[in-house]
């Protein structure tokens, strides 16, 4: 692969996908840098896989502009298929082919030949733990074997830019931890990633994310600064009648958002009160309470606090 | 040389895939097996032995020689007596017989002053010759059938006299090239073949990129760097071996069961099909990109089929279609086809003497295979 790869593996600006009337993707302005994860983390529906699929030159863009390690997109798309790697969100491989063959197939379509077809098949299978499946039905196995197939075919040709749409919303939650370690193995070895997901815990893998709902994107950034730049406090609250509280309590001034977590009721108190354990604590509506404590945000909050209800 | 890998990797892909699907694999066999047994000894345009009821109103020697006359011919076999036509007409009506055979009482008397006997007839008037000597009463519904009896109108009677049959100045004399004894399987085996084609091959194709699409795999497929020629070429390999192994099992059977001959020119009929096979997996091709669902796809096969086997001159002679039909047909490769392979096969005709019908073909298939791969888009929208 050619080395002089530009600084910032996709950028789009003012993108822009209408299926009809509606707008799937609406004003989408991207920068993805070299050499990281990046998330597109949103509800189904937000746009996300859209986005993915502009990026890659299946979907052209009805305004806006695209380019992807330095293609522009859709005109070049045919150059950049050898460039990237791409995992569709349901299993897209031959279910009546072997492990084997599936790969021996796409390695093919990828232009490998020969030796070096061979030698790239046994690194993959190798290196995916797939080498005693081989001879497996790719139809015949687990959600964690297909996704490790999935994602084996993807990276046959050594691509740059990885691109994973779901990737592990058909794996039991042991699989989908391999699964992101493999992903820092690739980052290590240079490989960038775009991945979609709506999973909370996958997100905060992620170097950088953007929040997507309605086609917008609603927050770009790392977990960590989206966590700090969230506008809003955490107050965890504990007691009898959580769900009579959280019903007072919504609505209220300087209240985000209050949801339930087990024992606990999880309040998100805008940041201009200064003190939210002593504001909650003022509260008549709290008065039960046996314990409220300030606790460190997490994602989740980042994704309220900046989607749906919760955006001002 | 990329595009040559990629191909076989298509290929090779398809292949593996058929060969697992034990159904479709059995299907290419047992299609033109059943077929060629079952149209071969089914389609038989001879007609013989047409149950008939007769009446006889006469009941003398002379009717029942009649009768027997009429009987010898075999087109016909007396199944029912009755004494009244209105027997013989319900009979017909409930389809027991296909026709009726009625004898009036004064049949000697018939007999002897028609014409058809020639004998010097005793004066008598204008009239009285021109009776008939028996009547037919015929289901016309079936024109063959119909046809058939028809042709026994002008039997000659003069037999029955110990006569030497009237045969001393025939008007025409009919000669039959290539089918003298006018066996219909010469004429149904190789176009069978065109009309099983038309069939496995459209329906394999037609399903070939919808396949894909239904599986899910269609969305990583076009996320590759394959282009759309090398994929419809790489989806058409496989089955022109399977459109020639079942040209092969029809034509074999064909000799070996009825005798059916298989020309001359091997070679020309080995071309000729591959070019009528590739013309109909490239029109598969483009219904498979039209196509949404298997299900859409196999309806458009038959949509085709239907066509293929009615108006081809599978069924009915070409030429006596009407002049819309005519050209409805001469769209369809499966005319073309079958015009070639009869005139390779019974004719001795070579590709030259065919060539319109060779031209046309290629065309079709390379009009085909470019229309399937512009209509076929590595996009989603």
């Amino acid at each position: 692969m050619s080395t002089a790869l530009p600084e910032f593996v996709v950028r789009a600006e003012g993108l822009v996908k209408k299926f009809k009337d509606f707008r799937a993707v609406d004003g989408l302005d991207l920068t993805i840098e070299r050499g990281m994860i990046y998330g597109f983390l949103g509800p189904n529906g937000s746009g996300k896989t859209t986005a993915m699929r502009m990026l890659t030159g299946l979907l052209t863009p009805t305004e806006g502009t695209v380019e992807v390690l330095g293609l522009s997109v859709p005109r070049d798309a045919e150059t950049l298929k050898y460039k990237i790697g791409y995992m569709t969100q349901t299993f897209s491989l031959y279910g009546d082919l072997t492990v084997r063959e599936n790969l021996r197939f796409m390695a093919t379509i990828y232009g490998l030949t020969g030796k070096r077809r061979k030698q790239r098949i046994g690194e993959v299978l190798e290196r995916y733990e797939l080498t005693d499946l081989q001879d497996r039905f790719a139809g015949k196995m687990s959600g964690g074997q297909r996704q490790r197939l999935a994602l084996a075919t993807a990276v046959l040709h050594e691509p740059p830019l990885l691109f994973l749409d779901e990737p592990t919303s058909a794996v039991d939650p042991e699989s989908r931890r391999h699964f992101w370690e493999q992903l820092f193995d690739l980052v290590e070895g240079g490989t960038s990633i775009v991945v979609t997901t709506h999973f909370m815990d996958e997100a905060e893998r992620c170097h950088r994310i953007a929040i997507m709902e309605s086609g917008q994107k609603r927050a770009d950034g790392s977990p960590k600064e989206l966590m700090a730049a969230m506008g809003a406090n955490v107050v965890e609250i504990e007691g009898p009648n959580l769900r009579d509280i959280r019903r007072k309590l919504l609505g209220a001034e300087g209240i985000v958002a209050a949801a339930q977590l087990g024992a606990r009721l999880r309040v998100l108190v805008t940041d201009d009160i200064p003190d939210p354990e002593s504001y909650l604590k003022a509260k008549p509506e709290t008065a039960g309470a046996s314990l409220i404590e300030r606790v460190r945000p997490n994602l989740e909050d980042v994704f309220v606090t900046s989607t749906g209800e919760g955006r001002q | 040389m990329r595009m040559l890998s990629r191909i076989a990797a298509i290929f090779f892909k398809e292949l593996a895939q058929l060969r697992r699907d034990r159904m479709t694999f059995g299907m290419v066999i047992m299609i033109p097996l059943i077929q060629l047994i079952l149209f071969g000894y089914a389609i038989n345009t001879n007609i013989r032995d047409i149950p008939v009821a007769v009446v006889d109103q006469d009941r003398t020697a002379i009717s029942r020689i009649l009768i027997q006359m009429v009987e010898a011919t075999r087109v016909v076999e007396v199944t029912e007596r009755f004494s009244t036509v209105e027997e013989a007409e319900a009979a017909i009506k409930s389809a027991r017989v296909r026709a009726a055979f009625i004898l009036p009482d004064d049949l000697a008397q018939r007999i002897v002053r028609s014409p058809a006997t020639g004998f010097e007839t005793p004066p008598s008037t204008d009239e009285q010759t021109s009776r008939p000597v028996a009547q037919w009463i015929v289901d016309g519904s079936d024109t063959m059938i119909a046809g058939a009896i028809k042709s026994l109108r002008n039997m000659p009677l003069t037999e029955m006299f110990r006569k030497a049959p009237n045969r001393s100045t025939p008007t025409f004399e009919v000669a039959l090239f290539f089918n003298p004894e006018q066996r219909t399987a010469v004429n149904i085996v190789p176009g069978l073949v065109g009309i099983i084609l038309t069939m496995t091959m459209i329906m394999f194709t037609s399903a070939a990129i919808v396949r894909e699409r239904e599986r899910g795999n269609m969305e990583m497929l076009i996320n590759t760097p394959v282009k759309p020629m090398e994929l419809m070429i790489g989806k058409i390999i496989p089955y022109i071996f399977i459109g020639l192994l079942q040209t092969a099992i029809i034509l074999g059977l064909g000799y070996l069961l009825f005798n059916v001959p298989l020309g001359e020119r091997p070679v020309d009929l080995l071309v000729g099909t591959l070019l009528f096979i590739a013309a109909s997996l490239s029109l598969g091709l483009v219904l498979s990109t039209i196509a949404q669902t298997q299900l859409q796809a196999t309806q458009m096969t038959v949509f085709l089929l239907v066509p293929s086997i009615l108006l081809s001159g599978f069924m009915f002679p070409y030429e006596g279609m009407p002049l819309i039909a005519q050209y409805i047909a001469e769209v369809l490769p499966a005319t073309h086809f079958m015009r070639m392979i009869r005139g390779f096969v019974l004719r001795d005709a070579g590709l030259l003497d065919m060539q319109q019908d060779v031209l046309w073909m290629c065309g079709f298939f390379l009009l085909g295979l470019a229309i399937a791969a512009f209509r076929f888009k590595k996009r989603l929208d």
